[in-house]
């Protein structure tokens, strides 16, 4: 209830969320440091922290990199843990981890809720736990009141998405399209459609993303969903630009 | 045998996506359809005894049997079947079942190249646009399998991403799918990842054990003492098991690749070795080879085929239960096992089956000769002539090969 209660109060002060998105330990933990700032600086309202994966299934080319090159500088999990406590420490937004199951059943599943409440994490976003597959998580999700961020497609069929919805908190993340992260899309009838049903079938907010990199792509977004989510090309911009590009790209998405 | 759906023991299930509930959902229907449908079976084994070798004969190894004085050898040949391997079981039965959920395009992951062979011939039958997802790794290793792969009409795309070999080509598979599941059937090469793979393909490769439990008993009067294979992802063994599977007398060995040895850290072995653990990833939980914080290990193998991080979760089950020993070999005692089986016997088994070659000979010599042991020969060896050539350092081959270059090399 934590986080969408949090999105709520944000809500009504703006008309679009932007939820941005850093893969830990990539390029280094310090440059993820000077990121976030310059996100939490320039009005970011939420951030997804990902912790690298050495099999990122459902990634596309920009974050399977940066898993990977994170994972072959020795990022550990315990390393994602505390510098997640510093980033929520220092920010006043909430923070959120995206990984992998596998990260969390290696871990613990029991530990790893009791530790990211510990230091204040709001959310998680494992894309490939099925409701079906996550008893266990869902209930310590409630227990440790973390949202467990559920994923719409546009596959879903309007039944699926009740379901998810009945099982989810927080909001509903809603993929723009097929496909993995980091390839573009294309916001046209189709898509409005599919949010629209989104809508009808969520109570809660929405959030779209995978391939949004301007104001445009937010502007198409605006008025029918609540969060716009940039991911990859966040990462590409550090990539290119380096951290300090990421305050003036964000001032100009909204 | 799986008490939750998809699982069997705790081992299994079907950790996808969303964006694939739906491909998942319409899957397991059309499974489920063809699973009940007796003609299906039945236009499978046509299909198997007029494009494939089927049945494959089960092949007595008086010489090997005689030199090792102890039960009697039998060979089920999985390398007579088309493509060379026990892989074409799968893939044809994969085929039959796309034509009826009347998708036009499969897509496969391979390690060596023998299921993205298998695959390319199947799609070319069936007429199926076709791409393969092979490490960048394995492609320059295996090229004799891509030539055919692309003269087969498919698309071979090299991965770069991960450790470039097969966990990472099933990982592309999965993103290719995530994007064209409408037209695209993804034809999974062995008996894990998710729910419904393990059964699947666990069900057409039980060609192999309904037919060699009844040839040991019309050429050797009863059941066998032991059925040896080998266990990569564990598609030949899962075969060939399921033949014995009620016969509790029957032991059944799986044999794992033990690479440089089960100490040194460069092997592929989950349940022989005690370097795995249970996790989950490529969409199904089993024993992998992982560290602690869950990330996959690398893995060596001298058969391409076994170099794989997980293993099949009704494998894990039967581990489990007693129900299957496993075992290891390591490249050297590979590399003198297919010898002797050349020498002795004038069969090629391929690197991967020749593992379960060395465990049966090491322990032929406890039974007596009134029993009789199967190996499961999941494939041929003769087509891996640049791998096996390579493997046994061979100097004239190396000559040769050398000339070949300079022979291209003169003609740019």
């Amino acid at each position: 209830m934590r986080l969408k209660n949090n999105l709520a109060e944000a809500l009504r002060h703006k008309d679009i969320l932007l939820m941005t998105h850093i893969v830990l330990g990539y390029p280094s933990f310090e440059a993820n440091r000077e990121v976030v700032a310059q996100m939490v600086e320039s009005g970011v309202d939420l951030i997804e922290m990902q912790i690298p994966f050495s099999e990122p299934m459902a990634d596309g080319p920009v974050i399977i990199k940066a898993n990977q090159d994170s994972l072959a500088r020795g990022t550990k999990v315990r390393q994602c843990l505390e510098f997640a406590a510093e980033m929520i420490a220092t920010h006043a937004i909430p923070f959120l981890f995206m990984t992998y199951y596998n990260i969390l059943f290696k871990y613990g599943e029991e530990e790893f809720f009791a530790d990211a409440a510990a230091i204040g994490i709001q959310g998680f976003i494992i894309p490939d736990l099925p409701p079906e597959e996550g008893g266990a998580f869902l209930e310590r999700a409630k227990k440790y009141d973390i949202a467990p961020i559920l994923i719409f497609a546009p596959t879903s069929t309007d039944e699926r998405m009740r379901v998810l919805a009945a099982a989810a908190d927080g909001f509903i993340y809603c993929v723009a399209r097929r496909g993995v992260t980091g390839s573009q899309t294309s916001f046209d009838e189709a898509f409005y459609q599919y949010i629209a049903r989104c809508r009808e079938c969520a109570g809660l907010p929405l959030a779209v993303g995978f391939g949004i990199c301007d104001r445009q792509d937010v502007d198409a977004i605006r008025g029918r969903a609540e969060i716009a989510v940039i991911g990859s090309e966040m990462i590409r911009l550090v990539d290119e630009k380096g951290a300090s590009a990421v305050g003036p790209f964000i001032s100009g998405l909204r | 045998m799986p008490n939750k759906i998809g699982y069997y023991g705790e081992w299994g299930g079907a950790f996808i996506p969303e964006v694939l509930h739906e491909t998942f959902r319409e899957f397991n229907q059309a499974f489920g359809a063809v699973r009940h449908d007796p003609t299906f079976w039945a236009e499978y084994c046509d299909l198997m005894s007029t494009y494939s070798c089927r049945p494959t004969p089960l092949t007595h190894a008086e010489n090997m049997s005689k030199k090792l004085g102890g039960a009697q050898i039998f060979i089920k040949r999985e390398d007579l079947n088309h493509t060379g391997a026990h892989k074409a079981n799968n893939v044809m039965g994969q085929g039959l079942l796309v034509r009826r959920m009347g998708k036009k395009r499969v897509i496969a992951e391979t390690g060596a190249g023998q299921h993205g062979v298998a695959t390319a011939t199947m799609a070319a039958k069936f007429g199926f646009a076709c791409t393969i997802y092979m490490g960048e790794e394995d492609v320059n290793r295996q090229r004799p399998n891509v030539f055919w792969m692309e003269k087969l009409g498919a698309e071979v795309v090299p991965v770069t991403s991960g450790s470039k070999t097969l966990k990472d080509a099933i990982n592309a598979a999965f993103r290719d799918w995530v994007t064209n599941m409408d037209s695209t059937h993804y034809v999974m090469g062995t008996v894990c990842g998710p729910h419904p793979f393990p059964e699947l393909v666990a069900w057409f490769q039980s060609i192999i054990g309904i037919e060699a439990r009844k040839q040991i008993v019309t050429q050797f009067g009863k059941a066998p003492s032991r059925v040896y294979a080998c266990v990569g992802g564990g598609s030949n063994a899962m075969g060939i098991f399921q033949g014995f599977l009620d016969q509790p007398a029957v032991e059944l060995v799986g044999v794992e690749a033990g690479g440089d040895g089960l100490t040194t850290g460069r092997h592929a072995a989950r349940l022989a070795a005690t370097d795995a653990s249970a996790g989950v990833a490529q969409g199904y939980k089993t024993m992998f080879l992982q560290d602690s914080d869950g990330q996959m290990q690398d893995t060596h193998s001298v058969a391409a085929g076994l170099d794989y991080v997980g293993v099949s979760p009704i494998l894990v089950d039967l581990w489990q239960q007693g129900r299957v020993r496993f075992e290891a070999a390591t490249d050297r005692e590979v590399m003198a096992a297919l010898d002797e089986t050349v020498k002795n016997e004038g069969i090629i088994p391929a690197l991967e089956s020749s593992h379960a070659f060395v465990q049966a000979y090491k322990e032929a010599g406890q039974l007596k000769p009134d029993e009789a042991i199967i190996i499961n020969m999941s494939g041929r060896g003769d087509k891996d002539i640049f791998t096996i050539a390579n493997a046994f350092q061979d100097p004239s081959w190396k000559r040769f090969i050398i000339e070949k270059g300079k022979e291209y090399a003169a003609q740019k």
